[in-house]
């Protein structure tokens, strides 16, 4: 599954890791996050983020 | 007893003390030019117990203690807030801990984790979470994490009773001098360096900046006092409606009609490059500056961007590659990811002139939407590659222009 960059702080979202501390469970794609996620690390929105190179 | 103090706490409302130490040498701030030097803002609680809101930078921790003892015994010091844990505000916080016997310090939860990975504190360090109120020494204070503004540690605080808002970070210039005050300073050089702080430390977090001034709208804080942890105090409403306005302007990077020019040069071909593109910007009225880098720094060239909206680099080839002093403005521009830019790449070569393409390359990558193709002139650019250089000049102002109208 395609990992996403964050553009603010370099957080790197692995679906394979999921957010648990955001209740995001294990595996849920990038693109399934609810549109109100933000960057665990720096709060930035889902916007912010682009697709790992 | 307080008298043997040669440094004073300067009493800001009823219950908060500056207590901060100024820096008057600093001219180089982790690469970023001060030439102004710097402060580093500590503030201090009087109520029934005192509070310490962050400390300063290791080597000037007499100047705090002595202030600190100005008014209070710094023994009596049981809450200390560190609102960033970065070394010019953390720096001494060790020793004060040690010295005041602080009961615990206060971060968020990034703050702790952020303060244990620098010191081996030996007081309690406890994390408070977004939003959070607590009554410390008798003082009702609010918590707000600023994560990553500018690190991910980063809170605000503020104390509603004397309508101050502890800003951190945010809102500060480095600037150093004995006016405590924004309004004691003339406008045109607190613009100058919070528009130099902002492009060099926050620029690339601008998105943050709009989500902050919007959060700020929403809590609605009654701010009399507006207290960064570097430069002068906002306390006049229209000063502190100013800063935070001119925050919201900067966080949008605007393609405002200002092209910059920034070139290094070895036998002077690709500074009369600079110059020929200069005039044919000029040509346009759009408004531009020529930025040597032999005589500015790379801080003052992301300044100068901040409140641009065309970037155009030039570097003569030098042993196949570009001009190191142009890579190194180049890789730290693009770190303060400056967004709606146009731009172009020149330079002279002599025999292969791989410079200019591999600096197109590098605008591309930072999202600057290139106007021509890299302009390359062999050895000395003779009357007619100045011609050149004048149009490239004039299309990136005319199409500034129309980028600026759409605006």
């Amino acid at each position: 599954m395609q990992r996403y960059v964050c553009g603010v702080c370099g957080y790197v979202y692995d679906p394979e890791v999921g957010d648990p501390e955001g209740g995001i469970p294990a595996g849920t794609p990038f693109e399934e996050l609810p549109d109100d996620w933000e960057c665990p690390m720096c709060g930035a929105p889902k916007e912010e983020f682009s697709p790992e190179q | 007893m307080f008298s043997q103090n040669p440094y004073k706490a300067v009493r800001l409302t009823e219950h908060t003390y500056w207590v901060g130490a100024i820096d008057w040498k600093i001219r180089d701030f982790h690469g970023y030019s001060t030439n102004r030097g710097s402060t580093y803002n500590a503030y201090l609680i009087l109520k029934e117990e005192p509070v310490l809101i962050d400390t300063v930078k290791a080597p000037f921790l007499p100047e705090l203690l002595s202030r600190v003892s100005s008014v209070v015994e710094p023994e009596k010091i049981r809450y200390i807030i560190s609102n960033h844990s970065e070394m010019d505000h953390s720096g001494c916080l060790p020793q004060v801990a040690k010295i005041t016997k602080a009961e615990k310090i206060f971060a968020s939860k990034n703050g702790v984790a952020a303060l244990n990975s620098h010191f081996d504190l030996e007081c309690d360090l406890k994390a408070v979470n977004d939003g959070e109120k607590l009554q410390l020494g008798g003082a009702d204070l609010s918590f707000f994490e600023t994560k990553m503004l500018h690190w991910p540690d980063s809170t605000i605080t503020y104390f509603p009773e004397d309508k101050v808002l502890f800003s951190q970070d945010g809102f500060g210039m480095h600037f150093a001098s004995g006016k405590l005050y924004a309004d004691e300073i003339p406008r045109s050089m607190l613009e100058e360096e919070a528009s130099r702080y902002y492009a060099n430390i926050l620029m690339p977090m601008s998105g943050l900046i709009r989500k902050l001034i919007d959060r700020l709208g929403e809590l609605n804080l009654d701010i009399s006092l507006l207290a960064p942890d570097h430069g002068p105090l906002y306390r006049r409403a229209e000063d502190i409606q100013w800063i935070i306005g001119k925050y919201l302007e900067w966080s949008k990077q605007l393609p405002n009609p200002k092209a910059v020019i920034v070139y290094d040069t070895m036998w002077g071909s690709t500074e009369i490059m600079a110059r020929a593109i200069a005039e044919g910007v000029g040509e346009t009225g759009i408004e531009y500056k020529v930025l040597p880098i032999s005589g500015n720094h790379r801080s003052d060239v992301a300044t100068e961007v901040l409140t641009s909206g065309a970037l155009v680099v030039g570097s003569p080839t030098l042993n196949n590659g570009v001009f190191p002093s142009v890579s190194d403005v180049l890789t730290y521009l693009k770190g303060l990811k400056p967004k709606n830019l146009i731009g172009a790449a020149f330079g002279s070569y002599g025999w292969s002139g791989e410079a200019s393409k591999r600096i197109a390359e590098n605008l591309k990558d930072m999202g600057v939407e290139l106007v021509a193709e890299p302009l390359m002139v062999r050895y000395v650019p003779k009357s007619e590659d100045l011609l050149k250089c004048r149009n490239l000049g004039a299309a990136l102002g005319e199409r500034l222009k129309e980028l600026a109208r759409n605006e």
